[in-house]
């Protein structure tokens, strides 16, 4: 009872229909119901990607490992070999086809980036949008030390005695310490 | 002078970096741009929707300017901008050339003709190859290319009025011209 109160406080314009088959937090679970519904549509109505023949396990591996070098652009954080988007099966199978013409990797990797660019390889090449991206990184490191290094230097100057301490007023700060 | 210095340093640091973590949170992942942009369009030949035993290719659109709508009847964001399309395809402007992307040719039919057809012709990539060599990643997506068959515009997701009104009408408008 106390979820149908509740649900009809979060959402009124939620039929009447539904409401008692929702739980306490209803909004949330509607939205998200709203959500899955929608990738299950997308993902099951796309036509699958076409079965290719079984390869070579050193093929197998090298594409592997290839796949692992490439971004899925659906999954912006995982890679082509991981991903389980329909797009990321689709170029898997491109990959494949370009080896089956003996393509090299960079070959592979050139045809993908011509039409994706820059953004499917993991390992973003160096050039002049990229140089800061590469070595920002290793300037900033050294121009850190280098600040440290000048710091320190300084500090040492500074820690210095500006006049030493001579030998006759020494001689008077032992007497009268040795006094008490 | 150098206590001055020392005091603000850090903090225009501290507001440099504001400034580069709020406009990375203000852009949009998912716009990658467009690799393919002022180049020819890639080659295609392609089974006709309604009409499988013809076929059209890129060749068939050079000399006038066209574009080039990514679409499926399983996308939903498809639906969100149809009616623009059939705006779009209504006033004249330039023809509409869809690519209809890894669907079953029986639904994509069922699908324009419940909410109507603004392609002049649509064209089936059964197995997305054609989607690949254009550098699509998700439906929708448009492409607007001149005469010259140079991909002149590109844009990812679904077309509403405003990116109509205020994106797609001017390039199409200037490349018209020249």
């Amino acid at each position: 009872m106390m979820a149908t109160t509740k649900t009809k406080e979060a959402n009124p314009s939620i039929g009447g229909a539904f409401r008692t088959f929702l739980p306490v937090n209803a909004r949330q679970c509607w939205g998200l119901s709203i959500l899955c519904w929608c990738f299950a549509f997308a993902v099951h109505a796309q036509t699958p990607t076409p079965e290719m023949p079984p390869m070579a396990p050193e093929l197998e591996l090298r594409l592997k490992k290839l796949e692992t070098e490439l971004r899925c652009l659906v999954c912006q954080n995982q890679t082509l070999a991981e991903s389980p988007a329909g797009l990321a099966g689709d170029l898997r199978r491109e990959i494949r086809l370009l080896a089956d013409q003996n393509k090299s990797n960079e070959e592979i990797k050139e045809h993908l980036r011509v039409r994706y660019g820059d953004f499917v390889l993991y390992r973003p090449p160096v050039d002049n949008k990229t140089y800061l991206l590469w070595f920002g990184p290793f300037s900033l490191l050294i121009a850190g030390g280098v600040l440290l290094w000048v710091m320190n230097r300084r500090r040492a100057k500074n820690l210095q005695p500006a006049t030493p301490i001579s030998q006759a007023d020494l001689a008077r700060a032992t007497a009268m310490l040795k006094d008490d | 002078m150098l206590r001055t210095w020392r005091f603000f340093l850090p903090l225009a640091i501290f507001f440099g970096l504001l400034w580069f973590l709020y406009t990375g949170l203000s852009l949009n992942p998912r716009e990658i741009p467009s690799a393919l942009l002022n180049k020819p369009t890639p080659g295609f030949e392609l089974a006709q929707l309604h009409t499988p035993d013809k076929k059209l290719s890129n060749a068939d659109m050079k000399g006038q300017v066209w574009l080039l709508n990514v679409w499926g009847s399983w996308c939903v964001s498809c639906r969100y901008e149809h009616p623009f399309l059939n705006e779009l395809a209504k006033a004249e402007v330039l023809p509409i050339i869809g690519l209809n992307w890894k669907d079953k040719p029986e639904d994509a039919k069922a699908w324009l003709a419940k909410f109507g057809n603004p392609y002049k012709v649509s064209v089936s990539d059964l197995e997305g190859r054609t989607a690949i060599d254009f550098g699509v990643y998700g439906a929708p997506e448009t492409f607007i290319i001149d005469a010259a068959g140079m991909i002149r515009y590109k844009h990812t997701g679904p077309i509403d009025a405003a990116v109509l009104r205020d994106k797609l009408l001017p390039v199409i408008r200037e490349l018209k011209k020249s």
